[in-house]
């Protein structure tokens, strides 16, 4: 069970002294998961960019008003058949790590530690409050905090629409109701493009807020245990 | 925590205190009014700073806890492997099985029965804004009356056909959307012979894997025997109810509303039922994808 807290205990001959707290937060396939993902996500977006160069534009043809010209510089695969390359090969690793993501948790239970119920609703305004400076700090009992939880939750469904969105602009004949779903090819191409940037936003605010919760946080994702949980 | 566990703690609380919950707020003050219970615990674990809640949590020393972070982060280790792709040497091999993996899975995802879209009259995109692309010259200058379509490989009647016999076959015409790879599309209207019905009338061998055609711009392309069997798919000489105009191929081309625009080749001279593709197609050879169904 991760979230369970153990005493790091040093001894001096029969002294024995707690050091420290940590609690095994990240289990192994979350954490592989989430690393792999996290490269196979920036291929996708940095060739996605590339491919977006071949047209970079929603709608018809002509006229082609070209709507944000990318730097080259911020794209992968050189080309658009080189970017289709990585696009089409990292599109399955993020897929695969994806499904194993969701087994995993649905499976192992783990998935309560993430995912944003209808408990979390009332501890949200508190966070929101403390989040921009005029609130206490709330309590913290769990590894993740309400706002934390939705936000985690949140990608997880972008993750997904982003895979949807990408199958509907693939194959929009043999996933035609798909295409359909979304308002029609144009419209497929447009989500796909929007989710992305909303994950972009969610890595922007990952970032900042790993950079601000500290070492013990981010070296959590790569040991599972994080020490001195502030639960 | 649940603060009942914290038996010894809470009694120093004051009542009233709402934060008893926070017992780490109370140092036991030397000679206070500690009770006699928490003065033993507080002998026998030097407590620095930090006081914790005293309920029986399982301890780890602190030397092996640094060894089973160690083990955990190296259990991590293997996603190093996809840095296997950063290398140069690896990376175009990488790349090509992983489009191959892409195209081996579009030939399973393919399926004969399901059509295309089909769009009404007025979603067409007028024949004017119909894009023109071509991969070097916008006309290689057929000359109409000496065309025909050279037929070989694993057929029973090879030969040169003419533009009248595969317009005596069956008319079909549909609205279907053409997908540039570039990620555009464009409704058209295109009119033709089926493929089917050719490859039947020249007895072709469908249980062959392929077909090729070659194209008077010396643009070539392929398809699976699959997708070149779907009723959708035309050998096209007409746009719009009228013969292909020469920037759009004349005077026969493909039509395969469930590929990509790439393989649409125009111009075409040869076609040739195999089991072997040695060469892809054009955009193939480049390093596009060979299967590209939509």
């Amino acid at each position: 069970m991760s979230g369970a807290i153990v005493e790091i205990v040093r001894t001096k001959g029969e002294e024995t002294e707690t050091v420290g707290r940590a609690a095994y937060e990240h289990p192994l396939p979350v954490r592989l998961c989430h690393w792999v993902n996290t490269i196979a996500l920036f291929v996708m977006v940095g060739s996605g960019l590339q491919i977006f160069r071949a047209f970079p534009s929603f709608g018809a043809k002509i006229p082609q008003k070209d709507l944000l010209n990318w730097p080259k510089s911020f794209a992968i695969g050189g080309w658009l058949g080189g970017a289709l390359q990585w696009h089409l090969t990292f599109m399955w690793i993020y897929i695969a790590t994806g499904l194993i993501y969701l087994v995993y948790q649905l499976f192992s239970g783990n998935y309560r530690q993430v995912l944003f119920t209808h408990r979390d609703i009332p501890g949200v305004w508190p966070m929101v409050k403390h989040y921009f400076f005029f609130g206490p700090k709330p309590e913290v009992r769990e590894p993740y905090n309400p706002l934390q939880k939705h936000a985690y939750t949140t990608v997880i469904g972008l993750g997904v629409l982003s895979v949807l969105t990408g199958l509907a602009v693939w194959k929009p004949v043999q996933f035609s109701w798909l295409a359909w779903l979304m308002g029609g090819f144009h419209w497929a191409r447009l989500w796909h493009f929007l989710v992305m940037w909303a994950m972009l936003a969610f890595v922007l605010g990952h970032l900042v807020m790993v950079l601000l919760h500290g070492w013990n946080n981010f070296v959590s994702m790569l040991t599972g245990w994080k020490k001195d949980p502030e639960y | 925590m649940e603060p009942k566990n914290d038996k010894p703690d809470a009694t120093e609380s004051k009542v009233g205190d709402s934060k008893v919950v926070e017992p780490r707020a109370e140092e036991p003050t030397p000679g206070g009014p500690a009770s006699r219970e928490a003065q033993i615990v507080d002998a026998k674990i030097d407590r620095p700073k930090i006081v914790q809640p005293r309920i029986d949590r399982p301890t780890i020393n602190e030397r092996k806890f640094a060894k089973v972070s160690r083990r955990e982060l190296l259990k991590v280790a293997p996603l190093l492997a996809l840095g296997a792709f950063a290398i140069p040497r690896f990376q175009e091999s990488l790349l090509k099985k992983g489009l191959g993996f892409s195209d081996w899975a579009s030939a399973l995802l393919f399926r004969r029965s399901h059509l295309a879209p089909t769009f009404a009259d007025a979603q067409v995109t007028p024949f004017e804004k119909f894009p023109i692309n071509g991969y070097d010259v916008d006309d290689p200058g057929v000359i109409f009356e000496n065309w025909s379509l050279t037929v070989s490989g694993a057929v029973q009647k090879p030969g040169d056909y003419k533009l009248a016999q595969i317009q005596a076959l069956p008319r079909i015409r549909q609205n279907t959307r053409h997908v540039c790879v570039e990620g555009w599309d464009v409704i058209g209207r295109f009119g033709g012979a089926r493929l089917s019905d050719f490859l039947n009338m020249i007895g072709a061998d469908t249980s062959a894997r392929f077909l090729t055609v070659t194209c008077a711009d010396d643009y070539y392309e392929s398809l699976d025997m699959a997708t070149a069997l779907h009723p959708q798919t035309l050998l096209c000489y007409e746009m719009y109810d009228q013969p292909l105009t020469r920037e759009h191929g004349a005077p026969l081309r493909l039509s395969v509303p469930t590929k990509i625009g790439y393989k649409q080749a125009k111009y075409l001279t040869d076609l040739k039922v195999t089991n072997v593709l040695e060469k892809a197609g054009y955009w193939e050879d480049q390093g596009y994808s060979s299967f590209y169904g939509l």
